[in-house]
């Protein structure tokens, strides 16, 4: 075990596999020389050269979709998108390709290819820059979502997306690139795609939560904890494929549920997890299935705003004591 | 590099004419004869003619040194409230390059002619008349703003002007540039739209879509990019395989031009050119050689070059070279130029006040500017 930040967790995961695999390259805006934008890449062009960690020009579509004729031929690309809100200059190579290739040639293909950077709001950006795209990419069949909260879930997660045959999008937080946190330094540290992490053991209300927004529902908890109650916390790691398992065994046991998701509330994560707990669970439940997600508007610059825009620990504590009829 | 942009004004052919020959790698192309390519480049290189030369007045040029110096005061003042966290998110600073804002107001009819640029937008709003207040307030995130506090830094906007944005996605306003072009020459009016860009914004699909679809529907498009040498960290040549920005035109058949960005007449005389010719419905590009004496952001620590570099550029300065103009010229004292500093400044400083003093929006306001129905019903 060592203590890291999540940059450094990520790069290590990236430079553990580099070495291990000759075909893995890294590439992106500002990836090499400058090493990194948010300095995720550091010291990476010096271990492995210029040939396997490359700069790009601005060009996102361009250097998406070069990542995925190369994953075609043999390679296994790791493609840094500064942020997330300009991977949708990429979209198509993404929806159309990377998605979609594999199942038009009926198998003949694969694409090992892993798409990752900053994703979400990361403060007064404004509406272009502070958008949640996890729930957009994960309504298409084909690829692999995974958003990760913590240090550890980020090197064990990004070593299996890395080895992973399918193209996984890699969602971490440039707000969260400086918290550290317990890393494993096992060799071959790979924790499995697909496996939710109960954090936090409870039996009065589930809270499910990925990304920045674990860390709203865990301060939730704490207030809820505060006042008595015994909050279960889940963080489903990878949104696609998402573990319902765990989370309908978590609500077979609370009867209650938050879904805590910075995505805009229409057609989110938060949305289609409490479709499939009603479906699967509905006589376990004693109250509606809540969710607090940042509002159905663009993200907007002022602070006074952004503060209210974001889903917050104080909403998640209410709509906790709601299902739990405290109110 | 303005002192690359050449002696006089030259009309050149396009220097790629031989690449354009009947053989590709060896092989002759049977029956494929290249025609001699119609592309026309000039060169405005610094110091070229004098403001008598330009029709330009005393008062023009001294609105000129006006305008740049706002500019650069304003963007000062806003780095010190950046310091002090009054501003928060993104704030890219223009100083360097307030000679291309400025030259370019000058040459065109402003409120009938569009801008539309990158989130580097302060100079091209202040030059076009927005005021210090509303761009003050915005950075504040006020209600007075020019976008109500909702675009902030990267987002300033007038319609009644025609500043038709900054925009914060690299690339992705240009074709929206060509569209407003567009829609000038649907209306039949001979009004024109510039869309500046930087040199890292050339390398989008976005921009070789537009400048395509332009060149085919005529449209009166002006494409400028303001090559500060520099996207982010990375020089450009580091991301251009070919760093002689203006050749792209040669792809589209559009004329083009190099324009030192260091010096306002060249920029406005260029400007006046490529303007004429947009009116009459032919697309072109600019690339005007400029400097950004700041970093990327506020947040970006400067590693990828040295501060002999940076020296050097100083020196260039457009405003100081525009005062050594005036004072050359006798067209001011050197205390009537020091009183247009105390103006600007004095403006800048009560427009922090006039920000400061605005409102925060109403969190209601998250709710508004989104849909024209005013009981749109949002989820929740
Ligand atoms: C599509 C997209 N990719 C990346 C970014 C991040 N980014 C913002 S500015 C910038 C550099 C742009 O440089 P350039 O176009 O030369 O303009 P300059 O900053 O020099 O004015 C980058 C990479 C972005 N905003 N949009």
């Amino acid at each position: 075990m060592a203590e890291l930040q999540l940059r450094e967790a990520i790069r290590a995961a990236m430079v553990e596999e580099m070495e291990r695999d000759e075909s893995i390259f890294l590439m992106g805006e500002e990836v090499s020389e400058y090493n990194g934008a948010y300095k995720v890449s550091e010291g990476m062009l010096k271990q492995f050269g210029a040939k396997r960690v490359i700069d790009t020009p601005i060009a996102e579509n361009g250097f998406a979709g070069l990542g995925i004729g190369a994953a075609m031929n043999g390679l296994r690309p790791i493609i840094e998108f500064m942020t997330w809100n300009f991977s949708m200059v990429a979209m198509d190579q993404l929806i159309n390709n990377a998605a979609k290739v594999r199942y038009m040639s009926g198998g003949q293909f694969k694409f090992p290819i892993v798409f990752r950077g900053p994703n979400g709001a990361a403060g007064q950006l404004a509406a272009t820059h502070n958008t949640s795209f996890e729930s957009i990419f994960s309504t298409i069949p084909g690829l692999k979502v995974i958003s990760i909260s913590n240090p550890d879930d980020a090197k064990g997660l990004l070593k299996s997306a890395i080895r992973d045959d399918d193209p996984v999008l890699f969602m971490e937080s440039e707000v969260m690139y400086g918290m550290k946190g317990e890393v494993s330094d096992a060799k071959d540290y790979l924790i499995p795609i697909g496996k939710a992490r109960i954090a936090r053991e409870g039996k009065d209300v589930t809270i499910i939560a990925h990304n920045k927004s674990y860390w709203v529902a865990m301060k939730a908890a704490e207030m809820l904890v505060q006042e008595g109650f015994d909050p279960e916390v889940i963080d489903p790691r990878t949104i696609r494929p998402l573990d319902m398992e765990t989370i309908l065994a978590s609500v077979k046991k609370t009867n209650r549920c938050v879904i805590v998701d910075e995505s805009n509330p229409f057609a989110s994560i938060a949305s289609e997890i409490g479709f499939q707990i009603q479906r699967e669970a509905f006589d376990y439940l004693d109250a509606p299935v809540l969710r607090v997600n940042a509002k159905d508007v663009p993200a907007p610059y002022a602070k006074n705003l952004i503060e209210y825009y974001m889903p917050s620990a104080e909403d998640t504590y209410k709509a906790c004591r709601q299902v739990m009829y405290a109110n | 590099m303005a002192s690359e942009t050449g002696k006089k004004t030259v009309k050149k052919k396009s220097p790629r004419k031989s690449a354009a020959t009947s053989s590709v790698n060896g092989h002759a192309l049977d029956g494929l004869k290249a025609e001699p390519l119609s592309v026309t480049f000039n060169t405005y290189p610094p110091s070229n003619k004098t403001h008598r030369q330009l029709g330009l007045t005393k008062a023009d040029v001294l609105d000129m040194y006006r305008s740049m110096l706002l500019q650069r005061r304003f963007e000062e003042r806003a780095a010190q409230m950046y310091g002090k966290q009054k501003i928060g998110g993104f704030l890219h600073l223009y100083i360097g390059q307030e000679a291309i804002s400025t030259g370019t107001a000058q040459a065109i009819r402003i409120g009938e002619d569009s801008v539309i640029t990158a989130y580097r937008d302060h100079g091209h709003a202040l030059a076009m008349g927005m005021t210090s207040n509303e761009c003050m307030a915005e950075l504040f995130g006020k209600i007075d703003g020019c976008s109500r506090g909702k675009g902030g830094s990267m987002h300033y906007f007038s319609k009644e002007l025609k500043m038709m944005g900054g925009h914060g996605i690299v690339g992705a306003h240009i074709p929206v540039g060509t569209g407003i072009a567009f829609a000038n020459k649907y209306k039949g009016e001979d009004t024109v739209c510039l869309a500046f860009f930087g040199d890292g914004a050339i390398h989008q699909g976005a921009f070789h879509e537009a400048a395509n679809l332009a060149g085919l529907y005529d449209l009166p498009v002006i494409f400028v990019v303001e090559n500060n040498q520099y996207a982010m960290g990375t020089a450009v040549d580091r991301a251009a395989a070919e760093p002689d920005l203006y050749k792209q035109a040669l792809s589209y058949d559009m004329p083009s031009s190099l324009v030192s960005g260091m010096d306002v007449f060249s920029v406005y005389e260029a400007m006046q050119h490529h303007v004429a010719m947009a009116r009459e419905g032919k697309p072109s590009l600019i690339e005007i050689r400029t400097y950004r004496y700041r970093g990327h952001s506020m947040s970006d620590p400067q590693k990828y070059r040295t501060k002999e570099e940076l020296d050097a550029k100083k020196d260039e300065d457009p405003i100081l070279r525009l005062k050594a103009y005036l004072l050359e010229h006798k067209m001011a004292t050197n205390a009537q130029l020091d009183k247009v500093d105390d103006e600007v400044k004095q403006e800048v400083m009560e427009s922090v006040e006039f920000a400061e003093n605005s409102p925060a929006p109403g969190l209601e306001t998250i709710y508004e500017d989104i849909y024209s129905d005013k009981d749109y019903p949002f989820t929740t």
